[in-house]
């Protein structure tokens, strides 16, 4: 008896944790976004989003593998919204065949036509500009990326990895402006230039500078905007104290635009809850949500007439590069081999 | 009684050998995937990798292991030498306070070592106040972001690997091996040399293997520490490059490498047997009083030190911080339920799993489905070899087989098991099988045959002696791999990463989460989670079994 009632006991546990191992039912007022970006530095935008329409909305950081991932799910997957931190990465998708074409005025009107597909597959949300962090009492005012390989600046740049993401962004970039050649000459000098190994995080390079291992370095422009923002007193403060941040250009370029990369979104191709998805897209680029871009993540609206937080302000106007950004997507591949023929990394 | 005849029955009639069946395919399956994805493509980028990327990546891959098994041996080996062959003030306590380490990711040893020995950091800036400089620009150390920084970071992270196992088998060693050389006039060094080590070989052999295969899955640490690793190559390929087919061929590639070093370890002690059949018990330590105490003592303490105590007192003074600002928020909480939550389940159906792998090759041992069952065994350990992004992105192809059966034949609306904590489970399970395999095996080596014969001849079914003879033996063995199974699913990120439901966050995640978004110090907090539910089971095992376990 007492055997019997344990086993019954134990059926129920089993069946128990089945039902919580199997996949809960979906809610007709729900999104769900799968996303490259950690979901905790735009849940102020989705909190506002929920809070707006009435809509809840699940989230899966998926950093690696997102295309795969929404690949195997097929036909039933859960995705409505993919959301990206690089072109490349969004492109991916796009290529991939995990998107669908989506025509909307709204999106079309805020959305300029270099920074979406023309078919309507991906649209890009915010800007990110690749800059110099120099060491404050350095007398320079104005740089070209080219000037990073400058014998000058040797034993003192500061660069994360020349594999991730940001920085192919940025070769990319400059294969679309000069060539191979010219940029494996160039990635060669900067190599020459470097402090210590290309590794860690953009934010490294304004502590590597206070620790004197470094006098410049590039790194993504919003991170300034957070660590100047820090509490006073505290680590990233003294980082970000420490440095001044100059919008390099490519000598090569007429215009004189700084690189930028973006975030961006797409319609999963299978979206259960398309509606919701379509009126998260439409939120996402209201000048309510480009602000909260703008001021709570440091980076720059893609609608016009939203204003950006003071510390970016005071940095100036930002002018992208005038390369259609999509260009810089088709020659990631070429910045990577590049980076890895000359052991630009090793 | 009836229970028992029940059981056995199952073990040699249809569940042991078709359970191990299933188990197997399971591990296979991903693996299989990936060389079908190896396959699909051709190899025209191989010409692009042997020049540039392979000969850094090999000879940077090979430095690191071989640092990182110097540092863990000598760590692992000596420490769980010291507390099994010594008595000293301090030595209970080492004993489990040894497998700290344990308890801290990879990457969060890395990141708090880089911060406290930064320029700007702790150590230096000291160092500089003793030296009489006020800047980091007249005087600094040299960077730790390289090749020794990262063999010493992973080595005292991962030999607790080695201590676990060796320290396990130490206890389980027969005493009287070591008797009987002393008494035919070996003295301590040659005994230590020719009678222990020899005999710790195969815990040693698993303890080491677990502990570079880690290395090699390893992205973090290794990328932040600016070491180009073949996995780090494999992770370029895949993610900068897109091209999954090349990430798959370098996989497919690693994999057979590390299988054939196993393989060749395995060959090189086939001939020997471990098998001993005087009653085992643990061998009886050397009182050390005075000095060579207190040296003992210091030994001991270093690793655990340096692996743990530095780290989680740095993390403790980041989350400090944090609190201050942010206090503990009910997301944090809720990661950590779900973190011991799968952990547990995984850990329990993987050390249920891993038994029955195991069990079923013993039992078949002297039947003709012998080897078979022990390639099966094998085969089921695989999971371990192939780093935890590649063998996720492995399951997708499998799990998407499976869904499609759902859907088309069952007729499902949803996904059943992609998206799912239960796909966590089984990832998990693939991934740490070979722990509970390995060590169970290796606790059944040294049970010898006789042992099994004579309670046969007196009646006893296979896998009554299984459960009557072996299992007491083995229990420390298990003990280990229970606890290498639950910290290792706890702290496990890939898999979780690409594979986790919607709103689902682990303590790892969530750390990942914090680091990904550049600010790896927010992520203390649930760095610190990790470290606390990593503790206890550290703690209770290493008491109940390790400590205690060989008296029964």
């Amino acid at each position: 008896m007492v055997k019997k009632s344990l086993g019954i006991k134990l059926a129920g546990l089993s069946l128990g944790i089945i039902g919580m191992l199997v996949n809960p039912q979906a809610l007709a007022t729900e999104v769900n976004l799968y996303t490259t970006r950690e979901p905790r530095l735009i849940q102020p935008l989705l909190d506002a989003f929920t809070t707006a329409s009435g809509i809840q909305v699940k989230t899966v950081f998926v950093k690696d593998g997102l295309l795969e991932r929404v690949r195997a799910e097929g036909t039933r997957s859960p995705a409505d919204v993919l959301m990206t931190v690089d072109i490349g990465n969004l492109m991916d998708l796009v290529d991939g065949g995990v998107t669908q074409a989506l025509s909307n005025q709204t999106l079309e009107q805020a959305i300029p036509a270099n920074l979406r597909g023309s078919d309507g597959r991906w649209f890009a949300l915010s800007l990110r500009d690749r800059v110099l962090y120099a060491d404050r009492d350095l007398p320079i005012t104005s740089f070209t990326y080219e000037a990073l390989a400058d014998p000058i600046w040797q034993g003192k740049v500061c660069i994360r990895a020349g594999q991730h993401p940001y920085n192919i962004g940025l070769i990319a970039a400059k294969i679309a402006h000069d060539g191979i050649a010219a940029t494996q000459a160039w990635l060669e000098g900067v190599k020459q230039n470097l402090a210590r190994k290309a590794t860690g995080g953009d934010r490294n390079v304004a502590r590597d500078i206070l620790g004197g291992i470094c006098d410049i370095g590039i790194a993504n422009a919003y991170y300034i905007g957070q660590m100047k923002s820090a509490a006073a007193g505290s680590e990233n403060r003294a980082w970000g104290d420490a440095i001044k941040v100059i919008r390099p250009t490519f000598a090569s370029n007429q215009d004189g635009g700084t690189h930028v990369n973006i975030s961006g979104a797409a319609l999963a191709k299978h979206a259960p809850h398309r509606d919701n998805a379509v009126k998260l897209l439409e939120y996402l680029v209201s000048p309510a949500a480009q602000g909260i871009y703008a001021r709570a993540n440091y980076e720059y609206p893609v609608r016009a007439g939203v204003a950006v937080d003071p510390i970016m302000q005071s940095l100036g106007p930002l002018k992208a590069d005038s390369l259609d950004i999509a260009e810089i997507a088709k020659y990631r591949k070429q910045a990577s081999e590049l980076v890895d023929k000359i052991g630009f990394d090793d | 009684m009836i229970y028992g005849l029940r059981f056995s029955r199952a073990v040699r009639g249809v569940w042991a050998p078709w359970g191990t069946l299933l188990i197997a395919a399971a591990v296979l399956a991903p693996v299989a995937a990936l060389i079908w994805h190896a396959l699909n493509a051709d190899l025209l980028h191989w010409r692009h990798l042997s020049a540039y990327v392979l000969p850094t990546a090999l000879r940077d891959t090979l430095i690191l292991l071989a640092g990182v098994a110097v540092v863990v041996s000598v760590l692992g080996v000596g420490s769980a030498w010291l507390v099994s062959a010594y008595r000293f003030t301090g030595r209970d306590f080492l004993s489990w306070a040894l497998l700290l380490p344990l308890a801290v990711p990879i990457y969060i040893m890395a990141y708090a070592y880089l911060d406290i020995l930064h320029p700007i950091g702790a150590v230096q800036s000291i160092v500089r106040g003793w030296l009489g400089y006020t800047h980091p620009r007249e005087f600094r150390l040299p960077d730790v972001r390289n090749m020794a920084g990262a063999i010493l970071v992973l080595g005292f992270v991962l030999y607790p690997y080695v201590y676990l196992t060796v320290r396990a088998m130490f206890l389980t060693q027969a005493a009287n091996l070591l008797e009987a050389a002393r008494t035919l006039g070996a003295s301590r060094r040659e005994v230590f040399l020719r009678v222990v080590l020899p005999l710790a070989r195969p815990a040693w052999a698993i303890g080491l293997s677990l502990a570079l295969l880690e290395t090699l899955n390893d992205i973090g640490a290794s990328e932040f520490l600016g070491v180009r690793t073949l996995t780090g190559a494999i992770y370029t390929s895949w993610t900068t490059r897109s091209d999954l087919a090349t990430a798959a061929q370098l996989a497919v590639t690693m994999l057979v490498v590390i299988v054939g070093l196993i393989l060749m370890e395995r060959k090189g002690r086939a001939r020997q047997r471990y098998a001993n059949t005087q009653r085992m018990q643990p061998m009886r330590p050397r009182l050390l009083r005075g000095p060579t105490a207190v040296m003992a003592l210091m030994l001991g303490l270093a690793p655990m030190v340096i692996g743990f105590v530095i780290p989680a007192t740095y993390l403790v003074i980041q989350a400090g911080k944090r609190l201050r600002h942010s206090g503990l928020s009910d997301a944090l909480v809720r990661a950590l339920s779900n973190t011991v939550m799968v952990a547990s389940v995984a850990t329990l159906v993987t050390i249920a799993a891993g038994l029955m792998v195991a069990w079923a090759t013993r039992a078949l041992r002297e039947s003709a489905a012998r080897q078979p069952a022990r390639a099966l065994a094998r085969l089921s350990s695989l999971g371990y070899a192939v780093p935890g992004s590649v063998l996720a992105i492995g399951l997708l192809t499998p799990v998407m087989l499976i869904e499609h059966f759902f859907g088309q034949v069952l007729g499902a609306q949803q996904l059943v098991l992609m998206g799912s904590t239960g796909l966590l489970v089984i990832a998990y399970t693939i991934r740490f099988l070979a722990m509970p395999i390995g060590a169970v095996e290796a606790g059944l080596t040294r049970v010898p045959a006789c042992l099994e014969h004579a309670a046969r001849s007196l009646g006893e079914r296979p896998a009554g002696t299984l459960w009557r003879v072996h299992f007491p033996l083995i229990r420390p063995a298990l003990a280990a791999a229970t606890l290498l199974v639950f910290v290792d699913a706890m702290k496990e990120l890939p898999a979780t990463l690409l594979l986790r439901p919607l709103n689902f966050e682990t303590l790892a995640t969530w750390l990942y989460a914090e680091a990904a978004r550049g600010v790896y110090e927010d992520g203390a907090l649930a760095a610190i989670a990790i470290v606390l539910v990593g503790l206890p089971p550290v703690i209770l095992l290493a008491r109940a079994h390790l400590y205690f376990g060989p008296r029964h």
